[in-house]
């Protein structure tokens, strides 16, 4: 039994699309960018947490998570693309499975987000922000990985209950901006009050931020282990409920 | 609702199948559960002998579709989506290569290959989806409405495909139109069509044979009942009413006939302002099978197509 053919042929497309689409990844840079710089400089003097470490360095593996977080998102969301231009058609007339599709495309905006979070952290060390061991970059790469396919399957499975691309800015207000204000990225969770930390307890790019601070060597607030058995679990569910919702899709 | 309602069709190996009705009248969807897009409510259909519920796998197969719609990668090239479909249907990497050259060069895109399909017309587009369904030498094509919106010597090209694959390979083909012309051109067999019923079956000759003859319009200044019965006494007339002040015939054969009723008319004294005729064609067949004319739902798709252009170029 060989592979499925469609888990290679959909992942090269998503690598061909992006290494053709430089801008793009200009663009994606310019957000995450402005944050760090803007937020970095304009809150930096008023911080003051473990006194070994800035503002810029604290928020450096939130802003990798929110770029993560985002071009995982709008990858998944994607589909919606292929759905109103009728490629997806294309694709799902094909003699391959479903879950063959489900697989390329998860691993091929995991691999191109991941390309521009490694971008974003490449900046970091180049900017003296971070410097971590060998072993920590290793640790990192891991943390990409899950934060990213949680968040692709979650895109494909908000893209495969809507019909038309406009919803886009809905997900942006009412899911998106959510998930990366409650995940710890920007202040340390110790200290917030109770209602406030249930939100980011249930929210797992919490995980994966702090799993990156650690990797990176900043100050986190769990046990690495939690962070990759929470965001594990967050991954796990998240691409069942995509691949289900996806075989469920009609175009 | 019922977009499909008791159609039984049978169509046999290496026909050129066409299926032509209105907007609407259940063509695509048709066609989509025969491609195992959409599952029937009720009945059952098979392509090449393999259920297309049961052995979706095996239907997919053996057949190629392109779709009324659009549905390239607009972003890879022409090459690059050929390429994409060859993987998706399992061939190796130097049949597809061979394969890619071969379709490239019967739709004459051989020199465009390496450009984005975005730089493409819609001509181009289109022959690039026809090669597409080509690449893994379906037994069956589905074609859904393949040159809409196409310019007429675009529409000719794909004709000339159409034909030459069809000739060529004995590849089974059913194609899906609202255009007479291009049923009646291509097709050697016809299905009428409409508010999801089978409404006619048959070739496009038989069909128009269905009317009986020629259409002739005789416009006379005045009715003479005598020169009218004299008329009605031709074995040539099959079908005749008055229209106001036009006289509308079907005869068998318009070209001996019309002389015949200039002298029968000369006769009574009636007077022909001016005379007409035209060989029938599947138009005719509609409306006398309908009642109605085949472009009656025409505003309502030309929005149809204004919708869909705007929501592209929102990318």
């Amino acid at each position: 039994m060989n592979l499925d053919p469609a888990v290679y042929t959909l992942w090269l497309r998503e690598v061909k699309r992006f290494a053709r689409n430089k801008s793009r990844l200009v663009g994606s840079m310019a957000l995450p960018l402005l944050f760090l710089l803007v937020l970095g400089s304009g809150f930096g003097g008023f911080f003051r947490y473990r006194s070994n470490v800035s503002y810029s360095q604290f928020i450096g593996p939130g802003i990798v998570g929110m770029s993560l977080l985002f071009s995982s998102m709008f990858g998944g969301l994607n589909v919606l693309w292929d759905k109103q231009f009728g490629f997806l058609k294309e694709i799902l007339v094909a003699p391959v499975s479903r879950s063959g599709i489900m697989a390329g495309k998860t691993l091929g905006t995991v691999t191109t987000s991941m390309v521009k979070g490694i971008v974003f952290l490449s900046a970091l060390v180049a900017g003296g922000l971070a410097k971590p061991d060998p072993l920590g970059l290793l640790i990192a790469l891991v943390f990409m990985f899950l934060i990213s396919a949680c968040f692709v399957s979650l895109g494909i499975a908000f893209a495969s209950q809507m019909t038309d691309p406009h919803g886009f800015q809905l997900i942006m207000n009412f899911f998106i901006m959510p998930v990366f204000f409650l995940s710890g990225a920007l202040f340390p969770l110790e200290g917030q009050p109770a209602w406030l930390l249930v939100l980011t307890y249930f929210n797992p790019l919490t995980y994966g931020v702090d799993g990156l601070r650690y990797a990176l060597g900043c100050p986190h607030q769990f046990s690495p282990i939690t962070d990759v058995l929470v965001l594990s679990l967050f991954a796990i569910v998240t691409n069942t409920v995509g691949a289900v919702l996806f075989r469920r899709m009609s175009v | 609702m019922t977009a499909i309602d008791n159609v039984e069709l049978e169509i046999g190996e290496g026909e050129l199948f066409g299926l032509l009705g209105p907007n609407g009248a259940g063509k695509t969807t048709l066609i989509s559960i025969l491609a195992t897009i959409v599952q029937p409510t009720s009945g059952s259909a098979s392509v090449c002998g393999f259920h297309v519920q049961r052995d979706q796998d095996k239907v997919r197969r053996s057949i190629g579709i392109v779709f009324q719609d659009p549905t390239l990668d607009d972003e890879l090239t022409g090459r690059e989506n050929l390429d994409f479909h060859g993987r998706l249907y399992g061939l190796d990497a130097a049949t597809r290569s061979a394969r890619i050259d071969d379709v490239l060069n019967l739709v004459e895109l051989h020199d465009r290959r390496d450009d984005l399909v975005k730089t493409y017309s819609g001509g181009m587009r289109r022959r690039l989806e026809i090669a597409r369904g080509l690449m893994h030498r379906p037994r069956v094509l589905f074609l859904d409405e393949p040159t809409l919106g196409l310019d007429p010597q675009t529409r000719r090209k794909i004709w000339t495909y159409i034909r030459d694959l069809n000739d060529a390979h004995n590849m089974t083909m059913i194609l899906t139109t609202h255009y007479m012309d291009e049923a009646d051109s291509l097709c050697s067999r016809i299905a009428i069509i409409d508010h999801g019923k089978l409404v006619a079956l048959d070739t496009p000759s038989g069909l128009k044979e269905r009317l009986g003859g020629d259409l002739l319009e005789l416009e006379i200044a005045a009715t003479d009942d005598a020169f009218l019965d004299c008329l009605r006494e031709s074995d040539d007339l099959t079908d005749m009413h008055l229209d106001d002040h036009t006289l509308v015939l079907t005869v068998k054969k318009g070209e001996a006939f019309i002389p015949w009723a200039f002298e029968q008319a000369r006769a009574k004294n009636v007077e022909i302002s001016s005379v007409s005729m035209r060989k029938p064609d599947l138009e005719d067949v509609f409306i006398k099978l309908t009642g109605r004319t085949i472009r009656d739902e025409g505003v309502a798709d030309s929005r149809e197509l204004v919708r869909i252009y705007t929501a592209g170029r929102r990318r």
